[in-house]
């Protein structure tokens, strides 16, 4: 008995099936006539997501309607999927800025690295999860989608506020 | 010249069954037809009825989406089983993997046709019997019949040529052997109160001597107990554990074959709880009268003895999806056990108490009406107290585990013991 094995033991004179069986049915039957169900009714209605939820990826964007993203490249640098892919460019002033912003949602593995890293803020996990594509290639998101999410972003556990309030 | 008596007296009495053939053929089709649809739909909407009241069960709402309330969703089920593939397996014995979804699903249909369900309807033509074909011997045809329907089963598990199929088929047989004796000699008791083996018979004996689940509760509970046996519902659908063998005798049957396996599970639950109706709970008879068995028959009177009869249809149907959704099922040495070492000898047993009993009543000048039932019931409750008092102490199904002895118990928990807390030795 290399393992552990729970030997029950069953008194079998004081063992009686048809009691434990009309007792099993009782209880079934108190359910049956339950009107509290359990199930979320899906499309119509959805759970709540915790404000700690990582999902599909937003670019924040300033006033002006542009990225927030500075190209730094710490993000691609931090992800652990690599599945962010980035070419900086600059323009006149020399302010950079993203030329190639790709994140490949099916690659990542929401571990919300980026947005820790991300020293402008700019690019965040959000709180949204229902994507649908007919390809893998519509699951590449580029910087213009990324930009057009609207759904709330994840906030971030704050070890001053471990609760998160 | 002589009159036309016999003719006259048909045409001036409704109460009398029809004389000519063609009236007899027509209404027969009709019932057929009739019966026949209803039997179709009832199956469709019981696999329905089974995930609405299995969702209940477990606090949830069940099919809801397609019609009012989900209603549909037998439509949609029987749609997709249509357009899915169907397979062969490479090695399959063709033939017979053809045949053995119609074989399974046949026998469930044809015992149908002995049930009364309703009290016979008065027209224009004669007396119409509700009983597609009241045969003489009906109940020995629903014996015979009955034990048929194993052969689906085995077949179907035999060509497919799958060992879980296989295996599924050789308990379902062993099965329905063990428990198709146990049933026979639990409606001995049935056949020697009624006098006779007709259906029709049985049911006026119960409107008259009170109903058998009275008079004979132990045949009954018996015969429910080898029905569910018969019908491999929970706790007894080994021939089909999803634990253990994938899924039994239909592993290998897609699209509208295996859809024909679920067709006659639901039929045979139709007709094991007519059965059961029929036997033990009178039947298409309302209990506490008996104005609706004596002729004049009417139109009103079927009606309501049709309802009768139906109402005590569901609740058997309604007692199958509550256990099946309640209890976890057999062991394979449980099931056979309890068949042959406790059904059968117990219902060996009760067919001789029953016997004793008649006869004694009979020589005691009991008359048979309710006197003789409450005598009956009164010697029931002392069996019922026995058998479930007594013998249920862990007498009728052996535990989960074999019976030890206590040391060997007490070696075994030491060893268990030490073996979880601390780490095994080397060499040990």
């Amino acid at each position: 008995m290399a393992i552990g094995v729970k030997v029950l033991e069953r008194p079998i004179e004081q063992t009686s099936y048809v009691r434990a069986t009309l007792q099993g049915m009782a209880l079934t039957l108190k359910h049956l006539f339950d009107t509290h169900k359990v199930t979320v009714q899906y499309p119509e209605q959805k759970w709540p997501l915790s404000p700690r939820w990582r999902g599909t990826h937003r670019m924040l964007t300033t006033e002006d309607g542009k990225a927030k993203c500075v190209a730094c490249g710490l993000c691609p640098t931090v992800c652990p999927a690599n599945c962010i892919k980035l070419v900086p460019g600059e323009d006149e002033q020399g302010n950079r800025y993203p030329l190639i912003f790709e994140i490949d949602e099916f690659r990542c593995i929401f571990c919300g690295y980026c947005q820790e890293v991300c020293p402008e803020e700019a690019i965040h996990v959000g709180r949204h999860y229902e994507n649908s594509e007919y390809s893998r290639e519509g699951f590449v998101y580029d910087l213009e989608r990324l930009m057009a999410q609207t759904h709330p972003v994840c906030e971030m556990w704050d070890p001053s506020d471990p609760k998160g309030q | 010249m002589s009159l036309p008596v016999l003719a006259l007296l048909q045409a001036a009495d409704p109460q009398l069954p029809p004389l000519h053939f063609w009236p007899w053929l027509i209404f027969s089709l009709i019932k057929l037809l009739v019966v026949f649809t209803l039997y179709m739909v009832a199956a469709a909407l019981l696999t329905l009825a089974e995930r609405k009241i299995s969702a209940w069960i477990q606090d949830r709402h069940g099919p809801n989406r397609v019609g009012p309330g989900g209603l549909m969703q037998p439509l949609a089920d029987g749609l997709k089983n249509f357009v899915k593939e169907e397979t062969f397996p490479k090695f399959s014995n063709k033939a017979l993997f053809l045949i053995a979804p119609m074989l399974a699903f046949m026998p469930a249909l044809i015992t149908w046709a002995v049930i009364p369900f309703g009290s016979p309807l008065p027209t224009r033509w004669g007396r119409v019997d509700l009983v597609l074909a009241d045969i003489p011997v009906g109940f020995l045809y629903i014996l015979a019949i009955s034990s048929l329907g194993v052969y689906g089963i085995v077949l179907a598990g035999w060509s497919s040529n799958n060992k879980y199929a296989l295996l599924g088929g050789l308990r379902s047989s062993a099965q329905m052997i063990s428990y198709e004796i146990a049933m026979g000699m639990a409606t001995i008791p049935v056949v020697m109160l009624a006098g006779n083996v007709t259906l029709g018979a049985i049911v006026m004996t119960q409107a008259h001597q009170g109903w058998n689940i009275v008079t004979l509760t132990l045949a009954f509970f018996i015969f429910m107990v080898a029905a569910f046996a018969e019908t491999n519902r929970v706790p007894f659908d080994l021939p089909e554990a999803e634990a253990e063998l994938v899924a039994g005798y239909h592993s290998e049957y897609s699209a509208m074959k295996f859809s024909f396996f679920f067709i006659a599970e639901y039929a045979n639950m139709v007709t094991a709880s007519a059965l059961m109706t029929t036997l033990f709970l009178g039947g298409w008879d309302i209990p506490f009268t008996l104005w609706d068995n004596l002729p004049p028959f009417s139109v009103l009177k079927t009606l309501l003895t049709l309802v009768a009869f139906l109402g005590k249809l569901s609740f058997f149907l309604f007692l199958y999806m509550w256990i099946r959704w309640t209890l976890p099922r057999f062991r394979y040495d449980q099931l056979m056990s309890l068949g042959w070492k406790v059904m059968l000898p117990m219902a060996l047993a009760y067919i001789v108490i029953i016997a004793a009993a008649i006869l004694g009543l009979d020589a005691l000048g009991v008359p048979r009406d309710w006197r003789f039932a409450l005598s009956m019931f009164a010697l029931n409750i002392v069996v019922v107290f026995i058998v479930f008092g007594w013998l249920d102490r862990g007498r009728i199904v052996s535990p989960a585990s074999s019976r030890i002895s206590a040391g060997e118990l007490a070696r075994l928990r030491t060893m268990a013991h030490r073996s979880t807390l601390t780490p095994r030795e080397t060499g040990d």
